[in-house]
């Protein structure tokens, strides 16, 4: 069903700041191909032209290639230029140019063994309070039943849906051990660490139905650490919500 | 004799030791070297077998083990099925046992041991007892390693880094793992304080620093890597010890919830990024320990093959020390993606592609060392050429994995694991068999089966590749490593045809390592005799007899010329020994 | 064994880089240490900077019974020098009394150490009570560890090794000097704990 999204390559992109990431890794395979090849012809002539047979005798004195310094600085310079150009900025807008909080969908994803719990703030941009001490197994981001704030918060497990073309905002975090939390078709990492929230944000520019994947090894369940992540028109998702935050 | 070395016909053998302190309890380097060399062998083949356990279960998920299935106890692989804890132990042991028990066993304890005095032309390692103790901690930390399988709950199962907190709260065998790992700690330790003492204090007359063969230089910045790196990992699994033990909170935050429950009994508080930071501060550095003895040897195969001098000689010792320090200042480049901030990333990213350039250089050097040689095609050589472009895949997809933009897709992927085994196995590995080929004969007095050089290579070779190209192809797919059963993902199930494909081939590569076995063992008794120098090489081990005797030089030989005069001109053979005086 | 060159620059340094082979490897095995308690102080760092609420060392530890040990660490420091300075001199007795002044030190060391430690155990306090014991009890433990096996060395060389003196007085006297460097350092390292953990 979901093939056409995954193959042998880079699976489909469907975020805003995807196809940076992507340029950067196609960018960087020419690069490296074009090395590579350049070394491997060369090493193939040298051993054909200079192997060992009668009448040829090794020289001593060889001379001084400028060829690879040339090559080294061309290196040099070609990885200032991936750095500042490429992966900075790419890097300050993945971790400082948040879209402002209350325009964005705001999502906390509370990873555990072997679970993603998914709490949304709903439409006040607030979430209800949470505590370990109120966490069990029906209540397992230990949400404050008594927080007025919680009404229209929605919680689910596994399940994430997010509004196509709104940006997303995610604070990540674990209760147990690292997780990483991916979704492979918005280009999105990030390790979960318990005693810590990490903010992540990002937007798809296409509906469809993907899947959340752990990207750090969290135990005998990693393996299973599956999610499902759907990408919905602002209407249906707005409808789902409404019946995950009633219940 | 005239230049210093024994004869092996008036050697006065009478008063060698006894066996137990001849071949067990040895303190001559020789002999040490060889126990390091053939414990690395060992585990090497034994880790390779936990990955063959482990590629049954990629390619095949849940499918029952045929044959060798039933060997394994009901906890680990239930009717023949693997459980998926097994997994994550042959994963985990997998990992630390080809690192600490097998490559740098053999690069470092093996080689170095072995080669590294007689190559500066001393007597043996400056603390010859304290060189017995290293090997024999190695030998301790390997039995507690294997050992770990057997205990309740298995073997360390939280991968070979650890981490906290889910490495505080595994099963005993992470303990067993932390131990083991005390041992080889400090097995290392001790061996590098040994190198760097010989190297400095007990060259040979004449051998200074910059004539020393690449070797020498390599096993020296090797050694400094291991001296000074270690130490930190040393204190992190300390501070997991207590953890674990007594219930520190070290790495444990506060209010964990482990399977619904609070976590009672710990004060909280700690951080769990800390251990990686010590883990990695470490494990940096340690993936130089694994290519520097490797790209040594190497330069001596490529040098001794192509008759001529090395290319670029004073680049090749520059870079490897440049690069010594600088992989001191990268290790975050494997925490990109704990939460961390816009300029600690650009300095790691900036180190990081820093030290890309010292790489680059030595490999470059040692292609440009072929210009103008008469290459022989022996078998040593043949696994030092196809060391060459390996690293080079290896190293260069390094570079995607070192821009923190890329690794957002990248991270502990598969593109990882291609990307470290291509430096590792075609990469290292492969050197390490030049090197057993090339010093076999200076070893036993006979030379391995060429024939069976050749049909150990060539199909290596090729496996190699096929097991390891498709793994950057998952990568790039975004299949996460790790997993027990990469099916479970969508995102994975259109590379599981390059599971199958990859599995076959590292059985294959198995069976392809049968003739390096039998090589081995059948040249030790029946080899080609050979005299001291069959390769007609110019460093210093090649002027004692084939083996050498305890003591190696009658006396400390002079050093008159640089580690690598082949066909000098005007010399009337293509090589000139760094020891003989006169030109011969 | 006669007819094959000897291990040099045991006992006489070497022209160029002007040290014994035993004391450039204790220099080494130094600087192995100094990454070990090193990577130890910048965890204690991590952890401390990254929680707002850590107790003061003097309000929780007993700061008169640290201070006397210091005393002693440092003391032992001296009469390890003298232990040596006599081998210079040549004066076997006076080794033998300041090296055992130096065990006797350093095992005073270690019971107000055991001290300290059973009044924390007494009430209650463990490892696992907070972070800031955790640190305390790790890294005096390990300092502590540190310190039993510069006992223990001293020892066999005042019991035992002594007989080397006879033999070759110069490898000796280096090997006191390397276990002089050795104990100086364990001495350092704890002039960096105390008012690291009982002060601060």
């Amino acid at each position: 069903m979901n093939n056409h999204y995954y193959g042998w390559g880079l699976p489909i992109d469907i975020s805003t700041h995807g196809w940076q990431i992507d340029r950067l890794i196609n960018v960087m395979h020419v690069i490296m191909a074009v090395l590579f090849v350049g070394w491997v012809l060369f090493l193939i002539y040298a051993l054909i032209r200079f192997r060992a047979r009668a009448g040829h005798k090794a020289e001593y004195h060889v001379k001084h290639f400028k060829t690879p310094t040339f090559l080294e600085v061309a290196v040099a310079v070609t990885e200032v230029i991936l750095l500042t150009a490429f992966s900075f900025p790419i890097w300050h807008s993945y971790t400082q140019e948040f879209p402002s909080r209350d325009k964005a969908v705001q999502i906390k994803v509370v990873a555990e063994q072997f679970a993603w719990n998914i709490h949304y703030s709903g439409k006040d941009g607030i979430f209800a309070r949470s505590s370990p001490k109120l966490m069990t197994s029906t209540n397992p981001l230990g949400l404050d039943p008594d927080d007025p704030n919680g009404k229209d918060d929605a919680a689910t497990i596994n399940q994430l849906h997010i509004p196509v073309n709104t940006p997303v905002i995610v604070d990540l975090m674990s209760k147990d051990v690292i997780h990483s939390f991916s979704l492979p078709v918005m280009r999105v990492k990030q390790d979960a660490i318990p005693g810590q929230s990490v903010p992540l944000w990002f937007e798809a520019k296409q509906p469809g139905e993907f899947e959340i994947a752990c990207a750090q090894l969290c135990g005998l369940g990693h393996y299973r650490m599956r999610g499902f992540f759907v990408v919905e028109e602002k209407d249906k998702f707005e409808q789902w919500m409404t019946e995950q935050s009633t219940q | 004799m005239d230049d210093g070395t024994i004869d092996p016909m008036t050697h006065d053998y009478s008063h060698e030791l006894p066996f137990w302190r001849k071949y067990i309890f040895s303190t001559d380097h020789k002999m040490i070297g060889i126990q390091y060399a053939l414990t690395g062998l060992i585990f090497l083949l034994f880790g390779f077998g936990l990955m063959m356990l482990m590629r049954w279960q990629l390619a095949y998920p849940g499918q029952p083990l045929p044959g060798i299935g039933t060997w394994f106890s009901e906890n680990v692989m239930p009717g023949g099925i693997m459980l998926p804890e097994f997994y994550n132990q042959l994963g985990a042991m997998h990992g630390t046992i080809m690192v600490f028990l097998g490559v740098v066993p053999l690069a470092v304890g093996g080689f170095g041991n072995f080669v590294l005095p007689l190559q500066i032309g001393a007597p043996d390692m400056a603390f010859p007892k304290l060189n017995m103790v290293s090997y024999w901690f190695l030998l301790t930390g390997g039995v507690i390693m294997f050992a770990s399988f057997f205990v309740p709950g298995g073997a360390a199962q939280s991968g070979w880094t650890s981490y906290a907190p889910l490495s505080v709260i595994a099963s005993s065998g992470q303990t067993w793992w932390l131990v083991g790992m005390t041992f080889l700690i400090n097995s290392s330790l001790l061996g590098s304080v040994n190198f760097i003492v010989t190297t400095a204090q007990l060259r040979a007359d004449g051998l200074s620093f910059n004539r020393l063969p690449f070797f020498v230089w390599a096993q020296f910045v090797t050694s400094f890597l291991l001296l000074l790196a270690f130490p930190p990992l040393m204190a992190a699994g300390i501070l997991q010890l207590m953890d674990r033990v007594a219930h520190t909170s070290f790495f444990m935050p506060t209010g964990l919830v482990v399977s619904g429950q609070l976590l009672e009994g710990i004060s909280g508080g700690g951080n769990a990024v800390l251990w990686q930071h010590l883990f990695w501060f470490l494990a940096h550095p340690e993936v130089y320990v694994l290519i520097l003895p490797a790209m040594g040897i190497v330069a001596e195969v490529i040098a001794c093959n192509t008759r001529k001098p090395l290319y670029g000689y004073k680049a090749l010792v520059g870079s490897t020390i440049f690069l010594g320090f600088m992989s001191f200042i990268v290790w975050a480049h494997h925490m990109y993606l704990t939460g961390m901030g816009q300029n600690l990333s650009a300095f790691f990213q900036v180190t990081t592609m820093i030290i890309s350039i010292p790489s680059i250089i030595i490999l470059t050097t040692l292609i440009l060392s072929l210009w103008g040689g008469a290459i022989r095609f022996t078998v040593p050589m043949l696994f030092a050429l196809a060391f060459l472009p390996m690293f080079g895949i290896g190293g260069l997809t390094g570079l995607p994995l070192g821009l923190n933009a890329a690794d957002i897709h990248l991270h502990d992927t598969y593109y990882v694991i291609g990307h470290f085994h291509y430096v590792v196995a075609p990469g290292t590995i492969f050197a390490l068999f030049a090197g057993i080929y090339h010093w076999f004969p200076k070893a036993t007095g006979r030379k391995m089966n060429d024939f069976l050089g050749r049909l150990h290579f060539w199909p290596s070779f090729v496996l190699m590749n096929c097991i390891f190209m498709p793994m950057l192809i998952q990568g790039l797919a975004g299949v996460s490593r790790r997993l027990y059963d990469p099916m479970q993902y969508a995102h994975a199930q259109p590379t599981q045809p390059l599971n199958v494909f990859i599995s076959i081939s590292a059985w294959c590569l198995a069976l392809a390592q049968i003739p390096f076995i039998i090589n081995f063992f059948w040249s030790l008794f029946a080899g080609k005799k050979v005299d001291q120098n069959p390769w007609e090489a110019t460093t210093l081990e090649w002027t004692a007899p084939s083996p050498p005797p305890h003591g190696n030089f009658a006396q400390v030989p002079t050093v008159y010329r640089g580690p690598y005069e082949y066909s000098t001109p005007n010399a009337k053979k293509d090589f000139w020994p760094q020891s003989m005086k006169e030109t011969n | 064994m006669s007819d094959t060159a000897a291990i040099r620059y045991i006992s006489h340094p070497h022209p160029v880089t002007g040290v014994t082979n035993s004391k450039l490897g204790v220099w080494c095995f130094l600087a192995s240490e100094v990454m070990l308690f090193g990577g130890l102080f910048s965890a204690y760092i991590m952890l401390r900077t990254g929680v707002p609420d850590w107790p003061r060392g003097h309000e929780v530890l007993n700061v008169p019974l640290a201070t006397l040990n210091t005393m002693i660490l440092i003391t032992s420091s001296v009469t390890m020098v003298m232990a040596w300075a006599s081998l210079e001199l040549k004066s076997l007795s006076k080794f033998r009394l300041h090296m055992a002044l130096t065990v006797l030190l350093g095992l005073a060391f270690l019971v107000v150490k055991a001290f300290e430690y059973g009044h924390k155990f007494e009430h209650h306090h463990f490892p696992a009570t907070s972070n800031f014991y955790a640190t305390y009890f790790t890294l005096t433990g390990l300092h502590g560890l540190h310190v039993v096996g510069g006992i223990v060395v001293n020892t066999y060389f005042l019991l035992f090794g002594i007989k080397m003196w006879d033999k070759d007085p110069e490898q000796f006297t280096g090997r006191i000097e390397a276990s002089g460097l050795y104990w100086h350092f364990v001495d350092l390292v704890w002039i960096f704990l105390f008012p690291v953990l009982y002060l601060l």
